[in-house]
């Protein structure tokens, strides 16, 4: 059976996913330290409400609230054992809204990072993160979740793990990485390497891509270098609306709307298929990026220049990517032991 | 670069070992870099001077090719355990010899938050850097920071945040440090993905730190203006 993400994108070129989970529960009243996972079970109305305000400003596409709801991220709150079941409940009253929104909207079950480093650098060990993919998996399955949803992820054997644990579960897929260090992940990785590592996965993602990570600028120079590494996959742009700054004991992030719906256009022109937002992104922002969407034309594809004259400056000079980047080098050794 | 022959450590003399264990360190080869720590002592090397001219020489390297992203943090991670495990022969025959310190710090990542990998990077830079740290790991509140700060009396304050849920409660901190009229005996920096410099001025703190480079050179320059302000 072919899965609902598959679907629409055989009918449509273009798909508008979902903006910031936290920052909508953070106004909601979630408390500074609380867990958001915990919400789906006391505070049910407020999760479909977050799913309803994606699904009435446009969304095709919305994630569960179960970012943190793997077995590694619930120990911090003693909950180690829920994984599964808060991961199922998210994706239930996923459903439910999508369901009842009398069009087709896809429940993306989303899936963060375990938030532990890989060994040997770390403790965590290829099984055991399989392991913990696998049980937050299979609850989002349970749930009714159309597609499971990798996001900001750093490390490519924690990506890998996860693409492991998705095949156990039998399910289809999307993955993102955050590329918030020099225009690569923490861990190093360049839009260029992301595109030849999802291509050798055995049960490759339906769309991969960048979430999260510094502005909208440098979410975009990570979508041309995908697109310039020559990809037929779907390319996934889920960025932050703008830089945060700090008011009044909040954070507001301060790309406006009219921002936002300018980068949903550029993230197109770019070669993005599926655009959504991240950190900061309201409803008002999805709303001015569907109607952007919709009713401005297709452009060519963007030059770094524009994208900076646009959105506003990159955070680094290079990205890694290219022949000639201008990077600085790697120190060579001159000896090395044998 | 197998084609080289091997180096045999013990053949080179003070200043190419000393090279040599730059890039040991820079290419996070642990056991090389215990040999040559070990080398450098039986040739009446004080402590101290391991310390400095090769571990933390190594890793300024280390930190300023991260700062400018070269090296990621697979890298760092390697380098700082090639240092660790230098820093670990070295550590009592520091205290024997009543060594200068540099500074001591306490740090942790704030309540609700479990990221550690960035604040893990600050406090392994910071002892390559040859600074005391004292690490309260993640998911710290008001309390378990005051307590630490009594117990141990630092002189830096870290705190760290990853998320945007959790920035705020940096400023929770600082407005009890602020209330309890400590504030000002403690040097506040504040470092994690979502923040800027201006977060850092809104909330009270002395610094925002983009990277644990930048939290090192940071912490040296607090240190030093300190040290000036007690001859003055």
């Amino acid at each position: 059976m072919t899965d609902a993400l598959t679907k629409l994108l055989q009918t449509r070129d273009w798909l508008m996913a979902d903006g910031a989970t936290g920052t909508n529960l953070f106004n909601m009243g979630l408390s500074s330290g609380d867990a958001p996972e915990m919400w789906n079970e006391e505070h049910p109305d407020r999760i479909k409400k977050l799913y309803k305000f994606a699904v009435d400003a446009g969304s095709d596409i919305f994630l569960t609230n179960s970012f943190g709801g793997n077995s590694a991220r619930l120990k911090l709150h003693g909950a180690q054992n829920r994984a599964r079941e808060l991961s199922r409940i998210s994706a239930e009253l996923g459903r439910e809204v999508a369901d009842a929104s009398g069009r087709t909207v896809v429940v993306a079950g989303s899936v963060g990072p375990t938030g532990e480093i890989f060994a040997p650098m770390g403790p965590l060990t290829h099984a055991a993160a399989v392991e913990i993919f696998h049980e937050q998996a299979e609850g989002l399955k349970e749930g009714g979740a159309d597609v499971l949803w990798l996001e900001t992820i750093s490390a490519p054997e924690e990506y890998k793990a996860a693409a492991e644990a998705f095949a156990l579960a039998g399910m289809p897929w999307c993955g993102t990485m955050s590329f918030d260090t020099a225009g690569r992940t923490m861990m190093g990785i360049t839009s260029a390497a992301m595109v030849d590592m999802v291509e050798k996965l055995p049960n490759p993602p339906i769309g991969f891509g960048a979430n999260c990570g510094v502005g909208a600028s440098d979410l975009l120079r990570t979508v041309l270098g995908f697109a310039a590494h020559g990809t037929e996959r779907p390319i996934i742009a889920k960025g932050n609306a703008g830089i945060p700054k700090y008011h009044d004991g909040h954070i507001h992030y301060d790309g406006t709307p009219e921002l936002m719906a300018e980068y949903a256009v550029m993230a197109r022109d770019a070669g993005a298929t599926i655009i959504g937002g991240c950190c900061g992104t309201m409803p008002e922002h999805l709303s001015a990026m569907r109607e952007a969407l919709e009713t401005r034309e297709r452009g060519p594809r963007p030059t770094l220049d524009e994208i900076a004259a646009k959105l506003g400056g990159f955070s680094s000079a290079s990205d890694g990517t290219g022949d000639d980047d201008g990077a600085p080098a790697r120190r060579t050794s001159r000896r090395r032991r044998g | 670069m197998s084609e080289e022959d091997d180096i045999i450590l013990s053949e080179l003399n003070d200043d190419e070992l000393v090279e040599q264990m730059f890039d040991d360190l820079y290419d996070g080869m642990k056991e090389e870099i215990e040999e040559g720590v070990n080398i450098l002592l039986d040739r009446g090397w004080a402590p101290y001077d391991v310390l400095t001219k090769a571990l933390v020489g190594g890793m300024t390297i280390v930190g300023n090719d991260f700062r400018d992203g070269i090296l990621f943090v697979p890298e760092v991670l390697l380098a700082a355990q090639a240092m660790k495990s230098g820093m670990a022969i070295l550590k009592p025959l520091l205290a024997e010899t009543g060594a200068p310190r540099m500074g001591k710090m306490v740090i942790g990542t704030v309540k609700g938050d479990i990221h550690d990998i960035g604040k893990n990077l600050v406090a392994m830079m910071m002892e390559g850097a040859g600074f005391e740290v004292v690490d309260l790991g993640i998911n710290n509140d008001v309390d378990k920071y005051l307590g630490a700060l009594e117990t141990e009396q630092p002189d830096i304050l870290g705190m760290s945040a990853l998320l945007t849920t959790t920035m705020p409660y940096m400023k929770t901190v600082i407005d009890t440090l602020a209330a309890k009229g400590l504030r000002d005996d403690y040097i506040v920096l504040v470092g994690g993905a979502p923040l800027n410099e201006e977060f850092g001025k809104a909330i009270g703190a002395d610094a925002y730190c983009r990277d644990a480079a930048v939290a090192v050179e940071t912490a040296k320059s607090f240190i030093a203006r300190k040290h000036n302000q007690m001859s003055a």
